[in-house]
């Protein structure tokens, strides 16, 4: 894993560290030679551990008061919020918590498409990544469902019916899924099964996220190979670990406001009304992270083909290292991708609004145009920008820019050895 | 590659004999674990209701749950039978005749589950542009024999199974 040989100070530590190298690992973590240009945007692998870690702690609190059956968990919920010494308060942070957490893994993969990570040699990291997002959504999802509200029961519903869509096998997939004829008690069960499974397959794929990402190194803003360890790079403690952490208290300020201020803003008034399988509500709106693709989804007058669509918003990013077929990774020496970077964020922030909205009229219209662009943005905007654009000139190093510094940054021609 | 072919060894037979052991053992381990969460036998034997209808006024219909999901009785008036059999087939999306879904000589009496047959939610009575069900989830429109009209919903809503026991019971499932 390191380069470097590591030997523990202690007799006893050098026994247990030849026998299993816990202390060449931790060595390996503190030395690991980060490049010193890394700004704000890759603090959130960070703050994104952080949440990790406090949804699997407040789950397991929450998991001991929860009663996993759809006449108790309505009113086990409701136990927590008054009777738990500081039910409320673990409650808020985990429901809170997964809007934090999904806050905080989409400006980490917008950070990425911005500069580049996903990129060669990045390619299986992101990939990775794309599981994780996954999981977290199927988290998200059967974790909305366990308090047993209407819109626990009807989310659940329209999503599991999704599977329905699939021709010939999709009503017996469907009916396996929920383990009855409707969402009904084996549901809910499973589900709570699942959601307490999910995380630690989670955690395991973090795990292979950060050894993935070891072995290459970050990325940084500038977006060119660095020599490792240089004057190009800083061991990660102190120097990223203190960074690490003013952000992380920076961010949990933002959760915190959530918590104690407006710890039901993102959620829906809906879900505070037991679930009745004989009543709809009117308005059945998903989650806010999960809006962009509700609205593609909707955009499509074809069942099959809005459940192929959705699916397919999301499955293009596992292939998005080799859609785009630009050399240079960072956007700051890509003037014209730099544009459609900032029209896809646009685009996106524009489905999850008209996702929150009725699928009529010119929302309906606009989230066509909206869902039509995304797919634009990677099958055809990608690939021939990435072609077509001449880039600005590389620096040789990171520390070139900053140590000539002002106006006259000294680039060195693109070669292939800075690509 | 070896330059001759090699000749088959009992090593190569024992090798493919327990392989394919081991597979099928596998599988046959690996079903239980999928099976269990079909329906079980508890929710199997909840497969049948039986409703009294005898209370039912022409125009009006009552809602009832069978298997977890909500089933629509309705009994439609003389109008509304003659405007569900008026229109051309060829205007629907999911063509069926309004005497198809209901039974013979009961053409009053619509039965048919209360879901939507897009993503499954319940559509409101009376209400959409066909004077049907309208279902507020994702807007497919119904008409008065439950049949799609207008929206992503793909087929008509669905016919259960079902029998008159006597002229005021239906037995459904």
């Amino acid at each position: 894993m390191s380069e470097h040989e590591y030997q523990p100070k202690s007799k006893v530590g050098k026994w247990f560290n030849d026998r299993l190298p816990l202390l060449s690992l931790a060595s390996h973590l503190t030395d690991y030679p980060t490049p010193k240009n890394l700004n704000y945007w890759w603090t959130f692998g960070g703050i994104l551990t952080f949440c990790l870690v406090t949804q699997i702690i407040t789950g397991i609190v929450l998991a001991m008061h929860y009663v996993a059956h759809a006449d108790l968990a309505f009113s086990s919920v409701e136990h927590i919020m008054r009777d738990v010494n500081y039910g409320w308060l673990i409650r808020y942070i985990h429901s809170n918590g997964a809007s934090m957490f999904f806050l905080a893994v989409y400006i980490h993969i917008f950070r990425s498409l911005f500069y580049g990570s996903y990129k060669s040699p990045r390619e299986v990291i992101w990939i990775i990544g794309i599981l994780i997002y996954l999981l977290m959504m199927a988290a998200a999802f059967m974790g909305y469902v366990l308090p047993w509200g209407q819109m626990s029961f009807w989310g659940a519903t329209v999503i599991t019916n999704l599977f329905s869509a699939i021709p010939l096998v999709g009503e017996s997939i469907t009916t396996w899924l929920w383990g009855a004829y409707s969402v009904d008690n084996p549901t809910l069960n499973r589900f709570f099964s699942l959601h307490y499974l999910i995380p630690f397959l989670i955690l395991g794929l973090v795990v292979l996220h950060i050894w993935a990402l070891h072995v290459p190194g970050n990325n940084n803003p500038v977006g060119i190979d660095i020599k490792k360890p240089s004057k190009d790079t800083v061991p990660f403690h102190p120097y990223i670990t203190i960074k690490d952490l003013f952000a992380l208290l920076m961010f949990m300020i933002i959760f915190s406001g959530f918590v104690f201020f407006a710890p039901n803003v993102l959620g829906h008034s809906d879900n505070y009304i037991p679930a009745n399988p004989m009543v709809t509500p009117a308005h059945i709106v998903p989650e806010w992270y999960l809006l962009p693709f509700y609205a593609i989804l909707r955009s499509v007058p074809d069942k099959l083909g809005g459940v192929i669509l959705m699916f397919s918003a999301i499955f293009i990013l596992l292939i998005l290292p080799w859609l785009d077929t630009s050399k240079v990774r960072s956007s700051v020496f890509r003037p014209i991708y730099r544009q459609f970077f900032w029209i896809l964020v646009i685009d996106v922030l524009l489905l999850g609004y008209m996702g929150a909205m009725p699928a009529e009229g010119i929302y309906l219209l606009l989230t066509r145009v909206g869902t039509i662009y995304y797919f634009l943005h990677f099958l055809v905007v990608l690939p021939v920008v990435g072609y077509l654009e001449k880039t600005d000139p590389l620096p040789v190093s990171i520390s070139d820019p900053i140590i000539t510094g002002g106006a006259n940054v000294s680039f060195a021609k693109r070669n292939d050895k800075n690509i | 590659m070896p330059e001759k072919k090699e000749k088959t060894t009992r090593r190569d037979f024992l090798y493919t004999a327990s392989f394919t052991v081991g597979a099928v053992g596998l599988g046959a381990t690996i079903w239980p674990f999928i099976d269990q969460m079909n329906p079980d036998k508890s929710v199997q034997a909840l497969a049948t209701t039986e409703v009294d209808i005898s209370n039912i006024e022409p125009g009006k219909s009552i809602t009832v749950l069978w298997r977890g999901k909500p089933v629509f009785l309705k009994r439609r008036t003389q109008d509304e039978i003659a405007e569900a059999r008026a229109v051309s087939l060829e205007e629907l999306k999911d063509p069926q005749k309004d005497e198809d879904r209901v039974k013979d000589g009961k053409d009053e009496w619509l039965v048919m589950l209360g879901v939507c047959t897009h993503l499954g939610c319940v559509p409101l009575a009376d209400k959409g542009d066909y004077k049907g069900w309208f279902c507020p989830c994702h807007g497919s429109h119904y008409d008065v024999s439950g049949r799609i009209r207008k929206g992503p919903a793909p087929v008509n809503m669905e016919i259960p199974k079902y029998e008159f026991v006597d002229n005021n019971t239906i037995k459904i499932g």
